[in-house]
């Protein structure tokens, strides 16, 4: 298992040397989405103003202050606490990010299903897991809230975050077919008779 | 009919327990209660995994974390839920109560600021207020307590709340039915929970009772055992079966499934067999507020 450092935006290259089990701390910049942005965004015609090519995003809803924007905070918003969110809700939206928006890496928790490892294959493209809940330690990774677009939609708008030393993060799937979560699937649905055996309920 | 009083009541005023609910709600979003850190402890030391052994240390570094620097453990401040228990004499205005706690929730969401989790079911619309119809949501219960009122507050995060599944099984189901829907609730629920949880098991009652017996039962202490010697029975089975399925802290393996499974019961029809699960995730938060002639006191 390889720890790797990407600086966002980054290359197709970049994310084809990153395998499943892998770790990956990330810098300089991170774009927060959500369910409202992605059904804004691509059922409803929406676009962004912000260049997504070669970036992260990362599934998330912050808690934020508002403040009035300053040359120091032009967003006009401070963070409180940002944190991840159940990725699989936003399943459908991965291959439209990635080919519409050009977006390579899409961060979560609990995973993604099998449309995604597609997409992430077919177009050089990965899933970074951050453990979920674990939002105090989360924050301290982000240094601002540079810029919002959809601020109508906050909390669900998309964010984009100044970040330093993000992670480390877990490579959940990668570029290649492989995923941690296919796998511990695969386990558990191994283990499920001998369970309900034991239980008396086969 | 009469009418009778007595001198010997206790009276909590609409403005303390305004106080309370604003404090607790911040609260029970920031400080972890001690039972589910020993939880963590006590996984973390059987824990054969090595991924899951990291996992389940940044878990606790974030406790620590949110403690030191008084942030929220998860952004998700969840469905703002109150269990409210009357002990006897206590003279209260029910809807006085009601609304003092939807207002402290509301200036809990604006004053901090926390981010409101709630919205209009079909228009989406967020009034930034963590309030709406029939949220805050209020559990009333009457205890035998003397002159004591206590507030707990569950902030219920959407994670593991959608991991929440009730079916209406029958008799000829039979427990081996119950065991075999709890298992594969927890497979399904899968990573997605934000395990290790508390997976809490209603059995019986009513289809809404039932669910909600789940609730208490993901929502009740560690270390407290069911009331019910079958139900604490099958807490023990259940709780070994989840954690045997390997889907561990996150969902990316391990021995770390559940922190425990508890269950409630209740009695049902003689024709049905209700199953409910309901989900608590890692970050199991919850406050509480006791009023007693003595004072206040604020703890899990």
């Amino acid at each position: 298992m390889a720890h790797h450092t990407l600086h966002m935006p980054c290359t197709e290259a970049d994310i084809r040397k990153l395998r499943a089990g892998d770790t990956v701390t990330l810098q300089d910049t991170l774009f927060g989405i959500r369910d409202a942005t992605q059904i804004h965004m691509f059922d409803r015609g929406r676009r962004t103003r912000f260049d997504l090519n070669g970036h992260a995003v990362i599934h998330t809803a912050p808690n934020v202050r508002k403040v009035d924007p300053s040359n120091t905070n032009q967003a006009g918003y401070e963070a409180v606490c940002i944190g991840t969110t159940t990725s699989d809700r936003m399943e459908r939206f991965t291959r439209p990010l990635m080919e519409r928006e050009g977006v390579r890496i899409i961060i979560g928790k609990g995973g993604l299903r099998d449309d995604s490892a597609r997409a992430f294959q077919e177009l050089g493209g990965c899933y970074l897991a951050v453990i979920g809940g674990a939002a105090a330690l989360e924050t301290t990774w982000i240094t601002a809230i540079e810029d919002v677009d959809m601020d109508d939609l906050n909390p669900e708008s998309l964010w984009r975050f100044a970040i330093r030393d993000f992670g480390p993060l877990i490579v959940g799937m990668d570029s290649h077919g492989g995923s941690l979560y296919r796998d511990v699937q695969a386990s558990v649905e191994s283990r499920r008779a001998a369970v309900l055996a034991k239980l008396g309920a086969a | 009919m009469s009418v009778i009083s007595t001198p010997e009541k206790l009276r909590v005023t609409p403005d303390a327990i305004e106080e309370a609910a604003k404090l607790l709600y911040i609260r029970a979003l920031k400080i972890l209660p001690d039972d589910i850190k020993q939880g963590f402890f006590r996984l973390d030391a059987s824990e054969t995994d090595g991924l899951a052994r990291s996992v389940l240390a940044t878990m606790i570094e974030n406790i620590e974390v949110a403690e030191r620097t008084e942030n929220l453990l998860c952004q998700d401040t969840g469905i703002p839920i109150f269990n409210v228990q009357i002990g006897r004499d206590v003279e209260l205005d029910g809807w006085a109560l009601k609304q003092a706690i939807a207002r402290g929730t509301e200036r809990a969401t604006r004053e901090h600021p926390l981010r409101s989790s709630v919205v209009h079911p079909i228009t989406r619309i967020n009034a930034h207020s963590s309030c709406g119809a029939h949220v805050p949501v209020i559990n009333i219960d009457f205890v035998e307590t003397p002159r004591t009122l206590r507030l707990e507050m569950i902030p219920k995060g959407s994670g593991s709340e959608n991991g929440s599944f009730l079916q209406m099984l029958i008799p000829a189901d039979g427990l081996s039915g119950v065991k075999r829907f709890v298992v594969d609730a927890a497979i399904k629920a899968g990573g997605k929970v934000c395990p290790p949880t508390i997976l809490g098991v209603g059995v019986g009652g009513t289809s809404d009772l039932c669910m909600h017996l789940a609730k208490v039962a993901a929502t009740r202490p560690l270390g407290t055992v069911c009331d019910d010697v079958e139900g604490a029975k099958l807490e023990v089975e259940l709780s070994e079966a989840v954690n045997a399925l390997g889907i561990g802290p996150q969902g990316l393996g391990g021995d770390s499934t559940a922190f425990a499974v508890h269950v409630e019961i209740a009695a049902t029809h003689i024709t049905m067999n209700p199953v409910a699960v309901n989900v608590q995730c890692h970050s199991a938060r919850r406050a509480s507020a006791t009023f007693t002639p003595e004072g206040v006191v604020i703890g899990f």
